[in-house]
């Protein structure tokens, strides 16, 4: 009894396609990636243990940078175009309201907004402009009418993306003065944007988390 | 796939009987650590891109209120006051400031025996839960890191009531007073 003998397979694998799968899954990733826009202002966040991820849409975010200049940015467009007639019947700044639409973030006193939205785009950066003035010592928070603003902007709807990103040096009597614009406008819960930090090992957070009670963010 | 095509295409190009035929070098090129390497770049690609995505933290304000019968009331024996200075650096007491400032103490955002985690432990510890209350009150030369920091070790440390609050001028001038001592 002959046993029939089988071929002897070469055990080399082309790994041609492979390679191909890989590099068109690199190329795909690379290019879905967004990329980080230049940002303005320049903030370092400081980091926390947090792990819920901030929204991206619809917010009003408060940014205070390294020398405590503080500047406001949100993204609803409507809620601009309010605010900019607003300032324009309340404090007759005659501003033009497609241009403060379009403004990415507003970095100067209501006084000399006009002039800062004639600005081109490279002019605004965050070290070249004043920020809304803050100072409480002197009773000059315009953040406080900032705020105000925007609360009537957002009259009867909840505003849940409020947020505050502040730079790791930056003093804390500029956040304060937010604080308080906050308070005085009843906006009585707010976020700051961190960067995601790991809970120290043996931490009663850490422990509670290991069991798997859920804690609140 | 991978190699090229090296036999003599057509047959028209004979060479000649003396002439020798060059060895056939095999043009299989080996792809294994090209796609390894394809790999390694995508999954770097996909870990930085969904770890740089922010968070957020988030901190409930107390209301403000001038009528005493709405404030809220710490225990004496349950409070512990944090007051942040400059240079990262932290003072605490407990309960209320002493007269003559004798339970005024200094701390750090370290780990060690008097890191402010330790100290918020300890009075967790010592203290009925329910009286529990850390009072954070941030002066003029802190940065707000120090402030996202504290907060973020009253999450790690489970402390279910927390307060930022403003300064007291005579506690600004203890806390001015001490770091002026340390740095000596």
């Amino acid at each position: 009894m002959g046993r029939a003998k089988l071929p002897r397979k070469s055990t080399i694998i082309d790994m041609t396609a492979m390679c191909d799968v890989a590099f068109l899954l690199l190329a795909f990733f690379i290019l879905t990636t967004k990329f980080k826009p230049e940002e303005a202002i320049t903030v370092v966040t400081p980091n926390s243990v947090s792990a819920k991820p901030a929204e991206e849409k619809d917010f009003v975010i408060v940014t205070i940078d390294a020398k405590g200049k503080v500047f406001i940015s949100m993204d609803d467009e409507e809620k601009k175009e309010f605010i900019a007639n607003t300032l324009n019947t309340t404090k007759n700044l005659g501003i033009d309201v497609n241009a403060f639409k379009k403004a990415s973030f507003f970095g100067t006193p209501f006084s000399s907004l006009k002039s800062f939205l004639s600005l081109d785009d490279s002019q605004k950066k965050g070290d070249m402009l004043p920020g809304i003035p803050v100072d409480t010592t002197k009773g000059n928070n315009e953040m406080i009418e900032w705020m105000q603003l925007i609360a009537s902007a957002y009259q009867g709807l909840k505003l849940n993306n409020l947020y505050v990103k502040g730079d790791n040096n930056s003093k804390y009597p500029s956040f304060e003065a937010v604080i308080e614009s906050f308070k005085k406008n009843d906006f009585m819960k707010f976020q700051m944007i961190t960067n995601p930090e790991a809970v120290p090992v043996g931490s009663e957070y850490f422990k509670l988390r290991g069991e798997g009670v859920k804690l609140e963010d | 796939m991978a190699e090229m095509d090296t036999s003599s295409s057509g047959g028209k190009h004979k060479k000649g009987p003396g002439v020798k035929k060059g060895k056939k070098l095999s043009t299989r090129v080996d792809l294994t650590p090209m796609v390894d390497l394809g790999f390694l770049l995508i999954t770097f690609f996909i870990f930085t891109t969904t770890m740089s995505h922010p968070t957020a933290m988030k901190l409930y304000l107390p209301k403000d209120t001038d009528k005493p019968e709405e404030q809220n009331k710490a225990k004496e024996s349950g409070a512990l006051t944090l007051l942040l200075g400059k240079d990262n650096n932290i003072f605490y007491y407990e309960g209320i400031l002493a007269p003559d400032a004798s339970n005024f103490k200094s701390s750090n955002f370290g780990v060690g025996e008097d890191g402010i985690r330790n100290v918020i432990l300890r009075k967790k510890a010592s203290t009925n839960i329910e009286d529990l209350v850390i009072v954070i009150k941030p002066t003029k030369e802190c940065v707000y890191k120090n402030v996202v920091d504290i907060l973020d070790e009253m999450k790690i440390n489970v402390i279910k009531r927390y307060a930022l609050v403003k300064v007291f001028d005579i506690e600004e001038q203890l806390v001015a007073k001490s770091e002026e001592t340390l740095t000596n």
